[in-house]
């Protein structure tokens, strides 16, 4: 096989050689020669030998002087750090090249169905012209733990406060030795129903306290009914001094907002939310003891949003930046591909009533396999190569949780670990992977030449 | 009903487009709105606050950055590096795809099958051997040392790139050029260069991005005097958050230069990026 394809390639370009004179022919193949001599050159001095020297220099130690055989690759396996690279490595190629092929394809159908698809496209491809360095200080930025200065811990809090509040008094305290405080921040006082409770708290920031609070006294004073457990939580704290502690006085506030909840042997039975005067009231309790509970819900402190660089996010985080960079990529070039599909078939589908996602699922994606298989395996190689962008994301201490084949071959032959022989092997492990795409290359340049 | 049907559909694809196109240019307007603002400000608030008080806007930052001589310094040599680079490899990968396309030469089949094979090639394992020979040579931490090796690593695409562009051209004419007694170096120049100038186009652009975006390289091959914007902002990445006010701004100077030239010929990048890929 390998001789019928060399043969007609052969065929067709030296047939339109120079005219068969043998002296003008072998002038000829010395400017050939001239000509390819220097991306020869360039290729085999830097790019052939190095190769051959790196799989030479694997097999020997740190220093280079003694041959150690296979261990720097048995090392790679068994050092914690090279292991954590490998694995997010794999983690790496499994999920971005899926992620953004599945997403360039949605794009690339989607802005088919709008005018300014090429203004949408644009925006989108240009992240594959602004470098890792700049990518990653961009997103750096972005995804600042602070919510004040990420824009992501930013839009996630609001949303997140949107849907389940903010806590009312994240500062306040139970009046020591008036309640108690338990384990997990609620605080609790026992009552029995018909009684009336006074919960005093402390430690209200003057702008925590709402616009309505309304003094406390007048409903302090109310007496429960048989069934009936009333009370009131106030801020124990008289503006300007005086007030006895423990004491409801005439100018201190209720606390309007507070969830409070009536337990028995353990499980809430009612629950309730203060009036502006601090007031609660449960109803048709039977006779007997309760624990009233203020929930730590109340006091809980301000949601600070996700941790994306911390150890648990950063290679998700970074991987999100990656889309961000590649996306535009795979939308463009399955775009590409979309628009030199056969109209009629799509016509005829239509016509014979298929619905769009038939369509899409039956003629598009089949018929889109082979561009597809290209995006995909355009990204499995330049994904595992991912160097900058990890290497600027990741903060210092996070380094090592972030830290991916590329970063860890540059750490372990130039960062500090100084073991060329290890960083060798690595570099070798690097060039075995993409193996397999060189063997695609090289067979789909063979079927392009048929 | 089926029309109004597919025009709400339509609808909702333009809403969600319009999302995501957003969600695409916050991190850059970020970017760009945090190299306008004091280093103060930045360690206050978001850039978004800045949206409701541009006063905090202002080109100081660029200013001050222009009269950082390390940052001025640093962009030349991006400069230096990514002009050579990018002409090295259009001059040698046009004559070498030249000659893999129309000259006869003894293992013309084999070696272009090396050069398809070389396209996956990660530059990671060129590194230390390259650092070792260049050592040898006096070329480590030199210019013309890191625009060698950027020349090399993007030869195998640019070669294939051109091979496969000039193949394409007619038998015809080539043949009626050598009836004239043309020499192969006067029908390089006067036919084929001319006749390649797309293909030539879109390798020169990608080629420059590839070599001013490039961090890992002159990470290793350049010294501090030599380095690119790309090396000089990342030895101060260690300070992140405390220097905003020089990240931000470098960044964007940065990348400015690409996004330009990605605008003014974005048919070009968008065929060389797509002829390269499974690279």
């Amino acid at each position: 096989m390998t001789a019928t394809t060399l043969e007609k390639r052969q065929a067709g370009p030296r047939a339109a050689g120079p005219a068969p004179v043998r002296r003008g022919r072998r002038r000829g193949r010395l400017i050939a020669l001239l000509f390819v001599f220097p991306a020869l050159l360039l290729l085999g001095a830097l790019v052939v030998y190095p190769v051959l020297f790196s799989v030479g220099r694997s097999f020997f130690d740190a220093s280079g002087t003694r041959f150690v055989g296979g261990d720097n690759y048995a090392e790679m396996f068994r050092d914690p750090a090279t292991l954590k690279a490998i694995r997010n490595t794999t983690i790496w190629v499994v999920v971005a090249p899926a992620l953004l092929t599945g997403l360039g394809l949605i794009l690339a159908v989607l802005v088919e169905k709008v005018r300014w698809a090429t203004a949408f496209k644009l925006l989108l491809f240009m992240p594959m012209a602004v470098s890792f360095l700049a990518a990653g200080i961009i997103f750096r930025l972005a995804y600042d733990e602070d919510p004040d200065k990420g824009v992501l811990n930013a839009a996630v809090v609001s949303v997140h406060d949107a849907f389940k509040g903010t806590s009312t008094y994240p500062t306040a305290r139970g009046r020591t030795g008036l309640l108690t405080q338990d384990r997990d921040g609620s605080y609790r006082t026992t009552a029995s129903a018909g009684d009336s409770v006074t919960l005093p708290m402390v430690g209200v920031l003057p702008g925590d306290l709402p616009r309505d609070a309304s003094p406390a006294r007048t409903a302090a004073a109310r007496k429960a009914g048989p069934g009936e457990l009333r009370g009131v939580v106030y801020l124990d704290f008289t503006p300007g001094g005086g007030g006895e502690q423990g004491k409801v006085d005439p100018k201190e506030s209720g606390l309007p907002g507070m969830k409070v909840e009536a337990e028995r042997d353990g499980k809430t039975v009612a629950s309730a939310t203060t009036a502006a005067d601090g007031s609660f009231r449960f109803a048709g309790l039977t006779a007997g003891p309760y624990t009233v509970k203020l929930p730590e819900s109340n006091f809980a402190p301000p949601y600070q949003g996700v941790s994306w660089l911390g150890p648990a996010l950063v290679t998700p985080a970074i991987i999100g930046a990656y889309l961000w960079i590649w996306t535009g990529f795979a939308m463009v070039l399955i775009g590409a591909g979309l628009s030199a599909l056969p109209r009629d078939a799509l016509e005829a589908a239509r016509m014979d009533g298929a619905n769009e996602w038939q369509i899409f699922r039956r003629i598009t994606v089949p018929l889109l396999a082979p561009v597809l298989t290209v995006v995909f395996v355009t990204l499995v190689i330049n994904v595992m190569k991912v160097f900058d962008l990890v290497y600027i994301i990741a903060p210092g201490p996070v380094q090592e949780d972030a830290t991916v084949l590329a970063t860890q071959m540059w750490l372990v032959s130039f960062g500090g670990g100084n073991d060329q022989g290890l960083g060798s092997a690595l570099g070798v492990l690097l060039l075995l992977l993409v193996i397999p795409a060189m063997v695609f290359n090289v067979r789909r340049f063979r079927n392009s030449q048929r | 009903m089926n029309a109004l049907r597919r025009s709400l559909g339509n609808g909702l694809v333009q809403a969600v487009l319009v999302v995501i196109g957003l969600v695409w240019l916050t991190p850059l307007a970020g970017l760009f709105l945090s190299s306008l603002r004091s280093s103060q400000d930045n360690a206050k608030g978001g850039w978004w606050t800045a949206l409701s008080g541009p006063g905090q806007l202002s080109f100081d930052n660029y200013s001050a950055l222009l009269k950082n001589a390390g940052m001025t310094q640093a962009f030349w040599n991006t400069v230096l590096i990514s002009v050579p680079a990018t002409t090295l490899v259009v001059v040698i990968a046009a004559l070498a795809g030249y000659a893999f396309a129309w000259l006869d030469f003894p293992l013309r089949e084999p070696l272009f099958l090396l050069v398809v094979a070389l396209l996956v090639v990660p530059v990671q394992i060129g590194l230390l051997p390259v650092a070792k020979l260049f050592g040898a040579l006096g070329l480590f931490g030199t210019i013309p040392g890191v625009v060698l090796f950027h020349v090399a690593y993007g030869l195998p695409f640019a070669v294939f790139l051109l091979r496969n562009y000039f193949a394409e051209m007619p038998k015809e004419m080539l043949e009626a050029a050598r009836m004239d007694g043309g020499s192969e170096w006067r029908i390089f120049t006067r036919l084929v260069l001319p006749v390649g100038r797309p293909a030539i186009a879109s390798l020169a652009i990608f080629q420059f991005l590839w070599v001013w975006n490039d961090m890992l390289v002159a990470l290793l091959f350049a010294d501090s005097s030599s380095q690119p914007l790309t090396v000089q902002l990342q030895s101060q990445i260690r300070q992140f958050g405390s220097n905003i006010d020089v990240l931000a701004p470098g960044a964007f100077l940065s990348l400015i230069v690409p996004v330009v030239v990605f605008f003014a010929f974005q048919r070009h990048f968008v065929q060389g990026v797509m002829a390269g890929s499974v690279k």
